[in-house]
């Protein structure tokens, strides 16, 4: 009365009792799923159909939906908030992904021993990851403060005379949330990188240490290789979370000064929520989920090659 | 600080890192002290130039923490002076106490309490048995199915929220908190991290409990939940601080005082009084020791969790 004589019975004449297993099955199956499905149907998958679907109508909080085609793409392309919106993420991208890859990998490598207390200092820079946003934002806001902050003040030590104005500033508020969310996020990716180099067998160091490499020449004809796969993962989940970013933004700046920090999703929140107009709000984020479905596809593709 | 090192060791990384077993016995210890050659020595004193670095590097990324706890024992014009006071002039505990009465704090801590243990129970819970349907009953369509589950993790939850919340103006729901637990207790994410957990338990184990006669439910209950209790226990404390520290579903959907997160009230603090430097810091602080306890309890759980769903998927 197995499971497994579904599979393997592909059998043209399945005998009767058989097909009540495979009822059976469909049965129970389908019950242990129900209870999340339901909730998963009603508050996922509709709402993503959805979002697909509003993004060609017309729809606001005071008039009926209407098809209307691609006019809120039109009215996007045209529109200033969203190139600045687009510009602004692509920035965040480009300093959060890189900055935070490196240095992940760097902590790895230094904690990857085994030494006395290594624990602690694992668990030390993985808990800003899970430290509460608002706290970090809103210590990071101060510390960042242009007058007496001890960021400037440090820098003024150490020489810099004319120190930047930070999230005050509309050149220097995106640096600034940059620091922020790389300090955050570093020691998630680093547990990711450590979990990638314990799986690189010491025999390849040994071999390369007998063959005379020396310590760079083992880090970048050992290491890297080895570590592609946690690469390519952390370079996808980097990607595609800075294209979302959302609540660091929200709380350390909201989108400013000016427009200088407003990102896509926060644009999509204040077009769809704030003002209701729920079709080109849609629009907006099927431009952001194309977007990241192209970062996944083409890193996958690149990641193929390089196997192949 | 050395006495928590030595208690964080025993349980850190027990999976992914080599065994510790090369760990020399007191006894190899006293042996190699006796006869130290020079390559020992010169790797003792590199491990000293390690911790070095490290001692420093910890203490660097750990300032923003030191300055919140900090300033949050000071009075306000004391927090952002030239040059910077690590150590508070005088203690100000007062600002402890006074923070209950200033803002609604308790009822914030309360409200995300509730939000954070009800989510957290519903989605290990119908996680863990559309997990079990997902891995071990066999039934047509049960592969496509997972996979639309998969595609929606994809999916930037950014994209489809305003059809969410069209959906809960409609339902009467928004500003309360029901709104948020239907959003947020069936994930996609906790099948997936369950389902991952139960595909390496063997399915003989089950096939020998339906042998013995076992309904599915039973073998659910019995076999496998007692056998997942680290991915129970990785889901519920991943759950239960992302439910803790949100901010944006919260912000969308509460719009009364009394259903305000602690996140929500933080941040309407700062907006209100900017300048009580002091008393944000003390409500950050507040903020972040629940977070702080549980993880120094399950912290193992948590780095299991990540290099679980991440590492295999």
């Amino acid at each position: 009365m197995t499971t497994e004589t579904i599979p393997q019975a592909p059998a043209p004449v399945q005998s009767r009792g058989n097909r009540k297993q495979a009822r059976r099955n469909t049965l129970i199956g389908w019950t242990f799923i129900l209870p999340n499905f339901l909730g998963f149907l009603a508050f996922t998958l509709i709402p993503v159909v959805a979002a697909f679907a509003l993004s060609f109508m017309e729809w606001t909080s005071f008039s009926a939906p209407k098809w209307i085609g691609l006019a809120n793409f039109e009215r996007m392309f045209a529109s200033d908030s969203f190139w600045i919106a687009l510009r602004n993420t692509v920035v965040y991208a480009l300093g959060h992904v890189p900055l935070t890859m490196a240095l992940a990998l760097l902590l790895a490598m230094l904690l990857n021993r085994k030494l006395k207390g290594i624990g602690f200092f694992r668990v030390a820079i993985f808990f800003p990851y899970i430290t509460s946003l608002v706290a970090v934002a809103v210590v990071w806001n101060m510390l960042f403060s242009p007058d007496s902050g001890p960021i400037n003040q440090f820098l003024g030590a150490i020489g810099i005379a004319n120190p930047p104005g930070w999230t005050s500033s509309s050149d220097w508020a995106m640096p600034a949330v940059i620091i922020t969310s790389v300090w955050r996020d570093m020691g998630y990716y680093m547990v990711l990188y450590l979990a990638g180099l314990q799986a690189i067998p010491t025999e390849l160091y040994e071999a390369a240490e007998v063959d005379g490499a020396s310590a760079w020449q083992r880090f970048w004809n050992v290491t890297i290789p080895s570590l592609r796969p946690t690469t390519f993962f952390v370079v996808v989940m980097l990607t595609v979370s800075s294209f979302k970013v959302f609540d660091l933004i929200v709380v350390m700046t909201n989108g400013g000064p000016g427009r200088s920090t407003t990102v896509l999703s926060q644009l999509i929140y204040q077009e769809g929520i704030g003002e209701g107009k729920f079709g080109y709000s849609s629009a907006i984020s099927l431009v952001l989920f194309i977007i990241v479905l192209t970062v996944t596809v083409l890193q996958f593709k690149i990641q193929q090659r390089r196997e192949r | 600080m050395t006495n928590m090192a030595e208690d964080l060791k025993a349980t850190h990384l027990t999976d992914a890192a080599p065994s510790p077993s090369a760990a020399p016995s007191a006894e190899d210890r006293r042996r190699t002290d006796r006869k130290r050659s020079p390559r020992e020595a010169k790797k003792r004193t590199a491990n000293i130039v390690i911790y070095g670095v490290l001692v420093v590097l910890v203490v660097a990324l750990m300032v923003p923490f030191i300055w919140m706890l900090s300033s949050s024992l000071k009075e306000n014009n004391q927090v952002l002076t030239v040059p910077i006071q690590w150590i508070p002039q005088e203690f100000v505990w007062s600002n402890y106490t006074d923070i209950w009465t200033r803002i609604p704090m308790m009822g914030y801590l309360q409200n995300s309490l509730y939000l954070a243990v009800i989510i957290t129970c519903l989605q290990v819970l119908t996680g863990s048995l559309a997990a079990y349907g997902f891995s071990k009953v066999r039934f047509p369509g049960r592969d496509v199915l997972f996979l639309a589950y998969i595609g929606t993790i994809a999916v930037p939850w950014q994209a489809y929220m305003v059809p969410q919340y069209i959906m809960m103006q409609n339902l009467g729901l928004t500003n309360s908190f029901n709104a948020l637990i239907l959003l947020q207790a069936f994930g996609a994410f906790g099948v997936f991290l369950m389902r991952q957990y139960y595909m390496t338990i063997p399915d003989e184990l089950c096939e020998a409990a339906r042998i013995d006669g076992l309904s599915e439910y039973g073998i659910w209950a019995r076999v496998i939940l007692p056998l997942s209790k680290p991915a129970l226990a990785s889901l519920a404390l991943l759950t239960f601080v992302n439910t803790w520290n949100d901010y944006m579903g919260p912000f969308i959907y509460l719009t009364s005082n009394r259903l305000w997160t602690v996140q929500l009230g933080l941040r309407s603090f700062v907006g209100q009084f900017d300048a009580e430097y002091a008393m944000i810091m003390t409500g950050s602080v507040i903020s972040v020791i629940p977070i702080l306890i549980i993880f120094l309890i399950g912290q193992r759980y948590f780095i299991q969790g990540i290099a679980t769903s991440g590492m295999k998927g």
